[in-house]
């Protein structure tokens, strides 16, 4: 693949996902906010597989997309949120506004001047085999893998424990 | 490609998370947001994966590291707010002062 090729399609994969996120923190519906969500996180995988990085691009999609999104709207449909168009935003918005465009003007700048004149290759770089991920976890990073998977179990009993309805006060 | 492409591009995801985390009062919505800057942070992983080859591997498992611990955030976030929800009949944010002195 040509570089030019690349670099067109990070610029409008660079845009579609700037605005779809602005969309996810501005809009007044829940239900479109999740729904801008995927489209950013969908934009995201593809920015993985741009950058060869095809295994974590379809988790995005199968864990991201597939499962927490489903997650996310169990959520607001649980919680009976007035879905519609009242006001999510609190009274700080200027003030928030100004906080995250100055974050995003020091760490740009910063990352720029930091990593000047480093390329990705993507004529040389032919992309990672699933099979060298799988490797790397289980030779070199086995003890984080198993501590994840632990992490896992855990948050799985915690949240079943956290969101029970209390049994035992209802028969008092 | 500069790498640097990326990395604004991970920025701007990032303060668009910050900025839906301090102007937000609906719960989920937060954790939405939450969500878009874990996602800025696998984006620089994968981008600086990209630029070591063959040797940048790792970065890929620590993005892999990252999904699952969001995918636990997200479900424990999840479950304190139905509780919260439940409680106090209300998911704002703004009214969950009763640990604030």
């Amino acid at each position: 693949m040509a570089e030019g090729y690349q670099e067109l399609i990070f610029w409008v994969l660079f845009v579609g996902m700037g605005f779809a996120a602005l969309r996810v923190v501005t809009t007044r519906n829940v239900v479109h906010a999740a729904l801008w969500l995927v489209g950013t996180l969908l934009g995201v995988a593809s920015m993985y597989v741009l950058l060869y990085a095809d295994f974590v691009g379809w988790v995005q999609v199968l864990v991201y997309v597939g499962a927490m999104v489903v997650l996310m709207l169990f959520g607001l449909m649980l919680t009976r949120a007035p879905i519609g168009s009242a006001n999510f935003d609190n009274n700080q918005r200027l003030l928030a506004a100004v906080c995250a465009g100055i974050l995003f003007l020091v760490t740009s700048v910063i990352m720029i001047q930091a990593f000047e004149g480093q390329e990705i290759d993507f004529t040389k770089n032919v992309g990672t085999e699933v099979e060298d991920i799988g490797e790397v976890i289980f030779s070199v990073y086995v003890l984080p893998f198993e501590i994840v998977s632990v992490l896992l179990l855990a948050a799985l009993v915690g949240s079943v424990v956290i969101s029970r309805r209390d049994e035992s006060r209802v028969r008092d | 490609m500069p790498v640097s492409f990326f990395l604004v591009l991970s920025a701007l995801l990032f303060s668009i998370g910050v900025y839906g985390v301090l102007a937000r009062q609906h719960a989920v919505l937060v954790l939405l947001s939450v969500e878009l800057m874990l996602n800025a942070a696998n984006i620089n992983l994968v981008a600086f994966a990209a630029m070591l080859g063959q040797a940048g591997v790792p970065g890929q498992v620590f993005a892999l590291f990252i999904i699952a611990v969001a995918a636990a955030e997200l479900g424990v976030g999840l479950a304190i707010v139905i509780l919260i929800y439940r409680n106090r009949q209300s998911v704002d944010v703004d009214q969950m002062s009763l640990m604030k002195w």
